[in-house]
């Protein structure tokens, strides 16, 4: 194990924080520690670089009254050269944490959530859509949005 | 020049009569200026196909023009997302007459592989499209089949000129 993730387990290893070592190390703190986790991981483990925020929803869980979107966040440290993800979940309309005030980048990276999940973060200084355009009702890539639904910007020449 | 109508003059002489569209789509036909609104992979194929190995010039395409007013033909050479169709709508409004429209590629052809909520499929959904050229991506010979076949339509289509009554 890597000196780098045998140090964060250790700082936050009283907390109970679950993780794994898949094809990367995975954590999973809960939310309302995540802004220590990431502070901690940027400013011990020099994780400085943002590379990816997505998120997965699955709908299923709220079958059973759980949450049912998970974020999805990638780091890279250059010092040590170790890339990790780090995990928390959302209910339906709960809103997600910003990480704007860590990562410029994380501007972007969140309205592209926001545009395809519909989750708003707290805290954003521009929360819009990105991708789509703005008449577009409705989160893509939502497993309840209809596979076959098209929202089309023209009246096209020969719609089906 | 039989088949088009064309007759040589009388015991071989210095002209030959025709009939003015015949010459009009003639002269169409082999001066096209290509607009290429390129959106994705299928540009490189374009771009293989203009180039001097295969070289699109060999049927009087060869002048790309990259304003829609200068053009004749518009190429659709990608996909189409539903963002971008207003852009393509209005690049085909500037185009002047005569204009003619070939769907580049399966996606622009039917969405292709991209059967989903932000693809507009078929660049026919909001353009009438001339001809079709299948292909993910076309190779360079299966672009010049598409270009002989609308140089087949332009010549065989009635012409429009400006003094034409209509």
């Amino acid at each position: 194990m890597e000196e780098v993730i045998k140090n964060i387990l250790e700082r936050f290893g009283n907390r109970e924080i679950k993780y794994k070592d898949k094809d990367m190390w995975t954590f999973y703190p809960d939310k309302e520690y995540f802004f220590d986790f990431v502070d901690y991981i940027k400013d011990y483990g020099e994780f400085d670089i943002l590379l990816d925020i997505t998120a997965v929803d699955y709908l299923e869980w709220t079958k059973e009254k759980k949450d049912r979107f998970e974020m999805v966040y990638h780091f890279l440290s250059l010092k040590y050269n170790i890339r990790i993800r780090v995990k928390y979940t959302l209910k339906k309309d709960e809103k997600g944490l910003t990480l704007t005030s860590y990562y410029k980048n994380a501007n972007w990276l969140e309205r592209e959530v926001y545009d395809m999940y519909g989750i708003v973060f707290e805290g954003h200084p521009d929360m819009r859509r990105i991708l789509m355009y703005d008449e577009f009702k409705g989160f893509p890539l939502r497993k309840d949005y209809p596979l076959k639904k098209r929202q089309p910007r023209i009246k096209g020449l020969n719609d089906d | 020049m039989e088949k088009r109508g064309a007759r040589v003059g009388v015991n071989g002489g210095n002209f030959f009569t025709t009939k003015f569209d015949s010459i009009l789509g003639w002269a169409r036909k082999y001066s096209m200026f290509v607009y290429p609104f390129v959106t994705a992979c299928c540009g490189m194929e374009y771009i293989a196909a203009a180039c001097s190995h295969f070289d699109i010039d060999r049927f009087g395409a060869g002048l790309t023009r990259f304003s829609p007013r200068q053009s004749d033909v518009l190429m659709v050479v990608g996909t189409v997302s539903h963002k971008l169709a207003p852009t393509l709508r209005k690049i085909y409004d500037q185009m002047a007459e005569p204009k003619w429209v070939v769907a580049f590629g399966t996606c622009a052809v039917s969405g292709g592989i991209y059967d989903n909520y932000s693809t507009l499929q078929g660049a026919d959904k909001i353009l009438p499209v001339d001809v079709y050229i299948p292909g993910c991506p076309p190779r360079p010979e299966t672009v010049f089949e598409g270009i002989m076949k609308l140089q087949e339509k332009i010549q065989s289509q009635p012409q429009e000129w400006r003094w034409k009554k209509s």
